[in-house]
């Protein structure tokens, strides 16, 4: 299963992004390789509807799970029509490393 | 026009489809068991809870209850001595269980398959994990008066109704919190 997780930057030692639409980079976790991927969000700099923009960019990837800080309102609805789970941490000191190894001890 | 339906709370669905009497060939006239009847059982006959209590729980008042629960006394009871199969389909109901929260690495998650049960956190996988339930539903169970005007709370004394209650403060008539009233005055306030 793949999960995406929404980074400050680009490096495993970097914190999770506390925003969804807007984060720097988004990380796309594979639980059964175990690969990650880094991929820039172009859509941080949007005026209007980074959220939706950047639901498809990891829809596109065949993300079933998400992890961020918070999630805008439209962006709820469009992950719930897509069956994509969405996972909320509030602890923005946690770094990706971190978040990995939590989902691989849950294996 | 009918006045329509309230809309009823549930907690969670149940996480199959629904019964079939065993030994006899499959047919296709299903008893169609909403989610807001299988919720009524759920919660009178499983968790034994009084009808009042059931009828805070889901939301409606205690008659609408009573009804839901006895068409759904006769639907199961139909099913039973016909041998006909138990469908768990529609109804006017929402779904309260979409957050949870994790008392190990304390995050939120929602569920978007509401067919399964939840049992263990999205993120660590700890067991330790609690359904999100907002104020409103406390309200209801704990009944408090509040005034519409400054926001001052009593509680609220079963059996003298909330607006025979006056505010201690700016002596304005109390309202029950999460009411129809309360809803009421908070729109106004809107506009």
């Amino acid at each position: 299963m793949k999960i995406a997780i929404t980074s400050t930057g680009n490096s495993p030692e970097s914190k999770i992004d506390s925003r969804f639409g807007r984060c720097a980079y988004f990380v796309i976790y594979d639980t059964e390789s175990g690969s990650t991927e880094f991929i820039p969000n172009q859509n941080k700099e949007n005026v209007e509807g980074a959220g939706p923009a950047s639901v498809q960019l990891v829809a596109s990837r065949g993300v079933k799970k998400v992890v961020s800080g918070e999630f805008g309102a439209k962006v709820k609805s469009i992950f719930d029509s897509l069956q994509i789970q969405l996972v909320v941490l509030n602890d923005s000191e946690k770094t990706i490393s971190d978040i990995i190894k939590l989902l691989e001890d849950n294996k | 026009m009918a006045r329509p339906k309230r809309i009823r709370k549930m907690t969670n669905p149940p996480h199959f489809k629904g019964f079939r009497p065993i030994g006899l060939p499959e047919e296709n006239n299903p008893v169609v068991l909403n989610f807001e009847e299988y919720e009524a059982i759920r919660l009178s006959d499983f968790e034994l809870y009084g009808q009042v209590e059931a009828a805070q729980i889901m939301d409606v008042s205690r008659p609408t209850y009573a009804r839901i629960y006895e068409s759904a006394r006769r639907k199961v009871a139909q099913a039973f001595v016909q041998g006909r199969t138990i469908v768990f389909e529609g109804g006017k109901v929402y779904f309260n269980s979409e957050w949870y929260s994790c008392n190990s690495c304390g995050c939120w998650f929602n569920h978007p398959s509401k067919e399964l049960e939840v049992k263990n956190c999205a993120l660590c996988g700890s067991i330790d994990i609690e359904q999100y339930s907002d104020d409103v539903l406390q309200s209801a169970i704990e009944d408090i008066c509040i005034c519409p005007k400054c926001g001052e709370e009593l509680k609220h004394t079963p059996g003298i109704p909330c607006r025979q209650e006056i505010c201690p403060k700016c002596s304005n008539m109390m309202v029950r919190k999460g009411g129809p009233y309360q809803h009421r005055n908070r729109n106004n306030q809107c506009k």
